[in-house]
């Protein structure tokens, strides 16, 4: 691979190979070889078979004839899959604005002089790093129907008179994954809005103290403004993220109590490998497109954002 | 809460005769309860799981499921019998090695192909290289829980089912478009001139990878490496669907599905794989806090 040093020999062996391999084109190729082979084996050609399996009555074991969308049309009129798109707003609404309300919080706590600053931040940072599964068995044992800490507390406190039953019922086992969501979440969001807030400018807010502006105009005014891009691209990870969550709920629920926390992904998982229905799987994976789509389009749009704020110019 | 406010006011009636010097004090205690206080109660609330998760695998079981005689919270006689029982009775050592094992060979190879890729689309700047690395930011944003089910088709017809081989090549799917969009940034601030001045001496492109592009980007290879490492380890559903043996499995399968047998859980257990479950990464992760948080904060804002 590595080209001889100029001798004597050099001119001879400037054939087409050595000449071939100093065209910028080839060379960028061969460079892109490796990430490319696994990209396109194991990401785009999945992807597309993904949609052309929506398309079939395929079975584990047995690869499907094509049915047109009879997937789709199954679905449309499928309960559970409705109400597991129902679940999957719900979730990914509800807990990304709660992870982006206490993340901005944490992060503008964070952003004050602080003792042990760098210690705190890394600390805080502990749920987002420690495998989501694992600490979802810890959050299982701590909404036990039985032995619930948070159960225990409260009685003790004299706030309830008997346990909680935190995964059985449809709205609290809602409200427990939500909360288990959110406990992961915050760290992310709050560690990359510091980041950001660490680039907005000191002088600003000197210059806002002598107009004798207040907190609040502050960061309504200053902080706000300039983060906006950091909170777009930040959210939408976010969104993407919780939107195709899966360990938490199978770890936790695995979709009860009667369906009632069913994610469009876990619910895809259970029709699929358990059930066996590769094809109506692969049809509400499928569905899961267009919503990631948006997403997406929400985090170009911000970005863009970000090129002309800053004045950059668009490379 | 009442002992706050009764800090305040406090601070606020001896702020009247010496307006200064209390000053200091008034915003010193108001920024404990401003600051102070609610970042006490962020951090119980992130921070008790794990306590909780400590002090269960520590308890003997009859104190587990007894909340009235021992307080739940402490942990009056501290066994490791979970822990023996983990290591010695089930086939834990072997599913921490399958992770190891897999997350350091997937980590490696993404880096090095990454490593290429973001080399050749920010210096090589072949015909199509911004496409490309669009392209590669895609990639990034297509989630593992709407490919399982075609790439388990796929796993199945190039025969990986069940080997630690499948995860080891379909991981790098996720890691190497994070990692060559943090290089790129990285590779963007090494000066041209040191190359051009490289390619003057004749040296080769993969000479100047190897001995000028890569020496001066190491935090950049160090911060891709212990992301790539810890979402390896986080990994669950590809793990979950292509595996089967259990000897074959990963830590986060293996303890959800292994350690749970019928309806009687074995909380001490649990708590107690959780807790070493976590423990790689958690050790790797407070070596590198700066790489391991520039790489989070630097993939966002590129």
């Amino acid at each position: 691979m590595v080209d001889a040093a100029p001798g004597n020999d050099a001119v001879v062996s400037a054939s087409f190979w050595t000449r071939l391999n100093e065209n910028r084109t080839v060379l960028g190729l061969w460079f892109m070889l490796p990430a490319a082979a696994f990209l396109i084996f194991f990401l785009a050609y999945p992807l597309g078979l993904g949609m052309w399996l929506s398309l079939t009555d395929a079975k584990i074991g047995r690869a499907g004839e094509f049915i047109g969308f009879e997937n789709f049309t199954w679905l449309w009129g499928d309960s559970v899959f409705w109400l597991s798109v129902f679940n999957t707003l719900l979730y990914t609404v509800v807990a990304s604005v709660i992870k982006f309300a206490i993340g901005l919080y944490l992060a503008l706590l964070l952003n004050n002089n602080i003792a042990f600053k760098a210690f705190i931040r890394a600390i805080v940072l502990l749920p987002f790093i420690v495998p989501t599964v694992l600490s979802a068995i810890a959050f299982w044992w701590i909404f036990d129907s039985q032995f619930s800490i948070l159960s225990w507390a409260l009685i003790e406190l004299g706030i309830i008179d008997q346990n909680i039953d935190f995964l059985g019922t449809p709205n609290n086992a809602r409200a427990s994954v939500i909360f288990a969501n959110i406990w992961r979440g915050v760290p992310f969001v709050a560690i990359t809005l510091l980041a950001g807030l660490q680039t907005v400018p000191q002088s600003l807010y000197e210059a806002a103290t002598i107009d004798g502006a207040s907190k609040w105009d502050m960061f309504r005014h200053i902080t706000y403004p300039l983060l906006t891009p950091i909170i777009a691209v930040v959210m939408t990870f976010s969104v993407l993220f919780t939107f195709t969550d899966f360990q938490l709920i199978y770890a936790m629920t695995r979709g009860g109590p009667v369906n009632a926390t069913h994610l469009m992904a876990t619910l895809s998982y259970q029709r699929a490998i358990l059930g066996g229905n590769l094809g109506e799987g692969a049809a509400i994976s499928t569905a899961m497109i267009p919503f990631l789509l948006s997403a997406i389009m929400f985090s170009w749009f911000g970005l863009q954002r970000r090129k002309w704020q800053q004045g950059e110019s668009d490379d | 809460m009442t002992e706050a406010t009764l800090k305040t006011t406090k601070a606020n009636a001896g702020a009247s005769d010496d307006s200064d010097g209390m000053d200091y004090l008034v915003t010193r205690r108001s920024r404990f309860v401003t600051v102070y206080l609610p970042l006490i109660l962020i951090m119980f609330v992130l921070l008790f799981p794990f306590y909780w998760m400590g002090t269960t695998s520590l308890k003997p079981n009859s104190e587990l499921l007894d909340m009235n005689n021992h307080n739940p919270l402490w942990v009056s006689s501290p066994t490791l019998q979970h822990f023996n029982k983990l290591v010695f009775e089930t086939e834990y050592p072997a599913w921490m090695w399958n992770t190891m094992l897999v997350a350091v060979v997937a980590t490696f190879l993404s880096i090095v192909a990454s490593v290429m890729a973001a080399y050749a689309i920010v210096r090589i700047r072949y015909r199509g290289a911004q496409t490309v690395g669009g392209l590669i930011f895609l990639a990034y944003l297509v989630p593992p829980s709407i490919l399982f089910i075609p790439l388990s088709t796929v796993i199945f017809e190039y025969g990986l089912f069940d080997s630690p081989l499948a995860l080891i090549l379909s991981y790098p799917t996720i890691l190497i478009p994070f990692s060559t969009w943090l290089l790129m940034g990285y590779f963007k601030t090494i000066p041209f001139e040191l190359e051009e001045c490289a390619l003057m001496d004749g040296a080769s492109r993969l000479q100047i990878l190897l001995k000028i592009v890569l020496p001066l980007s190491v935090p950049g290879l160090i911060s891709a490496g212990i992301f790539s490492f810890t979402l390896c380890w986080n990994e669950f559903i590809y793990a979950l669907t292509f595996i089967s043996t259990s000897a074959n499995k990963t830590v986060p399968v293996a303890v959800l599905s292994e350690l749970v047998d019928g309806d009687v859980y074995h909380w001490g257990s649990l708590m107690a794989g959780a807790l070493l479950g976590s423990l790689p990464v958690a050790i790797i992760y407070s070596f590198f806090v700066e790489h391991y948080v520039s790489s989070m904060t630097g993939a966002v804002k590129e």
